[in-house]
């Protein structure tokens, strides 16, 4: 793929992102969408975490539980500490990262299904933690989060007070679209350099890869930690846009379907994970309208969709260039 | 000279079973050792206890007089002593050349921050690899087939790949292991050679296998393992005519006829 077209490739990308879907909501009036597609971007963003485990050969089914904790952490700092909003999405995800560090380094020698039991239990315990904790206000959850204030530099301002605007919404969009966009530029230059070839070389054959001096007990510790991370900052900003956070506001099912955004969108691809996470939701929501027979309905295009594209969506090809093929 | 690598002692127990027991013997710079024996004479095992796949339950292994038992493999590999493994360990789903590009891992002068950033070091690293990864196949008679799926490559070619993975980590010494099992005559004596040529490379050779007539032509020593002892040690033709030896692969006279 030329780098050209590449470039062109993105630029549509952002444009699409950044201008056409605002220009057609607003022609349309389904300011709704601003809502979905927020949560898109968002769930994307934790998915993308996940997917990088994948990267280096671990099922993870506990991006759920990072999420929560990112949630907690950017609620608590704004609402008791006083912290901006704007400072708790690293906060939340550096937070997100060094617990994930202390967590996978027992949990990530541990391989295949043994793995990913682990961490669909991780889900359920941040659930079981954030219920038991005072500083996590037990079954209330935190509520009535303040909305993000402005950023101003040298009295200019950059971000505006959200409380003042007019319709939250496409702030909210904007938000978590530049986030995610940082997010997948990040994942992409880290898979394309020499640690996504390292990564890959886990992911094939530990054992070879320690034998040619790759550390990767280390390199794995990395790679989860960037994708709890992930997991932190999405969880932060969703705590702001909902302004609340539960116990159950990540729970199993989240975390299951983090993963299954991976599956659906392609292994192999970088922006599989976004794909995948948005036709799933927008698949689920279409279906609301055949009533009780939504999820039977669900669950069994996803079967066959996973049987017809083990490689994902991604692998259909339809984009004439080739995404992130590593 | 003290020896490059020293195998001290070395004993490895699973549960009751000795699989290797008080094994001593010295590998020197530049020479290619091979380590022979029948089936179960815990060759493999004694590759494992060098290469620190396997922890030694007593005795030590030393790399230039420092003690590298215990150590993590990688930590092994990066004080210069590489194993490789039979055929089906390689990268599968990487390419030939992507597979010797990433096991230059130990060449690496960047961090994984300045391969994140791109910084100069990295981008240099980079291009040093993908010369240094020609420079391997061109050794290896692998150029034509740089872009193919290493899951592709029919047998041979898989066992020069896995030299050529232990090459790209430019090593004091390279562990093989069976590096001619289930070749043909043609195909050993090109592997033979290729051994040679990795030897010409100031690359300590020290191999495990089962192929006799290989092992005589190429062996500068050979240590004869039998039952997780060493029973012999010493050139080629020293170990044809040792009669432990025979004994250990012909079985004794007595054994022969059920006394």
């Amino acid at each position: 793929m030329s780098r050209s077209k590449q470039i062109i490739g993105v630029a549509a990308f952002l444009f699409g992102v950044f201008v056409l879907v605002p220009l057609m909501i607003k022609l349309t009036g389904r300011w709704d969408f601003y809502y979905t597609l927020t949560s898109v971007a968002l769930l994307s963003i934790a998915s993308a975490g996940v997917w990088l485990t994948f990267y280096i050969g671990r099922i993870n089914i506990g991006q759920g539980a990072y999420a929560l904790v990112g949630g907690y952490v950017s609620a608590i700092l704004v609402v008791k500490y006083g912290v901006s909003f704007w400072l708790t999405i690293p906060l939340a995800g550096l937070i997100c990262g060094c617990l994930s560090i202390l967590i996978g380094l027992p949990i990530l020698r541990l391989k295949g299904v043994y793995f990913a039991m682990v961490t669909l239990v991780l889900t359920e315990v941040a659930k079981l933690t954030a219920l038991a904790l005072p500083i996590t206000n037990g079954a209330k959850g935190i509520s009535s989060i303040p909305l993000p204030g402005a950023i101003s530099i040298f009295g200019l301002t950059i971000i505006p007070d959200f409380s003042q605007l007019a319709s939250t919404k496409l702030a909210f969009y904007y938000l978590a679209v530049t986030l995610m966009v940082l997010s997948y530029a990040g994942l992409y230059r880290l898979v394309h350099s020499r640690i996504g070839h390292l990564c890959r070389s886990l992911q094939q054959n530990e054992e070879l890869a320690s034998s040619i001096g790759v550390n990767i007990s280390y390199l794995r510790v990395i790679a989860y930690s960037v994708s709890s991370f992930l997991g932190g900052i999405a969880g932060a900003v969703f705590a702001a846009i909902s302004q609340s956070i539960y116990p159950s506001s990540f729970q199993v099912a989240d975390s299951i379907n983090f993963m299954l955004n991976c599956f659906l969108g392609g292994l192999g691809y970088v922006f599989g994970p976004m794909l995948g996470t948005l036709v799933l939701y927008f698949g689920w929501d279409l279906l609301f309208t055949t009533g009780k027979f939504q999820l039977l309905i669900y669950s069994s295009l996803l079967i066959a969709l996973m049987l017809a594209l083990p490689n994902g969506i991604l692998s259909l090809r339809l984009f004439n260039r080739k995404k992130a093929e590593p | 000279m003290s020896p490059l690598l020293q195998v001290s002692a070395v004993t490895k127990r699973f549960g009751g079973l000795t699989a290797v027991n008080a094994v001593t013997f010295d590998v020197a710079e530049g020479e290619i050792l091979s380590v022979i024996g029948p089936n179960g004479a815990g060759k493999s095992t004694l590759f494992k206890l060098i290469s620190s796949f396997l922890r030694t339950t007593s005795g030590q292994v030393l790399f230039k007089g420092e003690r590298i038992s215990d150590l993590a493999p990688h930590k092994v590999a990066q004080k210069g002593i590489v194993r490789t493994f039979q055929e089906t360990t390689i990268f599968k789903n990487m390419t030939v050349r992507d597979n010797i590009i990433v096991s230059h891992h130990l060449r690496s002068n960047a961090s994984l921050a300045g391969y994140f950033l791109g910084t100069a070091a990295a981008k240099s690293d980079e291009a040093e690899f993908g010369r240094s990864a020609d420079e391997i196949l061109g050794f290896l008679g692998l150029d034509e087939i740089g872009g193919e799926l290493a899951s592709n490559l029919p047998q041979g070619h898989l066992r020069a790949l896995g030299i050529a993975i232990g090459l790209a980590t430019n090593p004091s010494v390279l562990l093989l292991d069976e590096p001619f099992a289930g070749m043909n005559h043609d195909e050993t004596m090109r592997t033979v050679d290729l051994v040679r040529g990795v030897r010409q490379r100031g690359i300590t050779v020290l191999l495990v296998e089962h192929d006799m007539p290989a092992v005589m032509k190429i062996s500068d020593r050979i240590v004869v393992l039998n039952f997780g002892e060493k029973i012999a040690e010493g050139t080629p033709q020293q170990i044809q005519n040792n009669e432990k030896v025979i004994e250990a692969y012909l079985g004794s006279e007595d054994d022969a006829i059920g006394i």
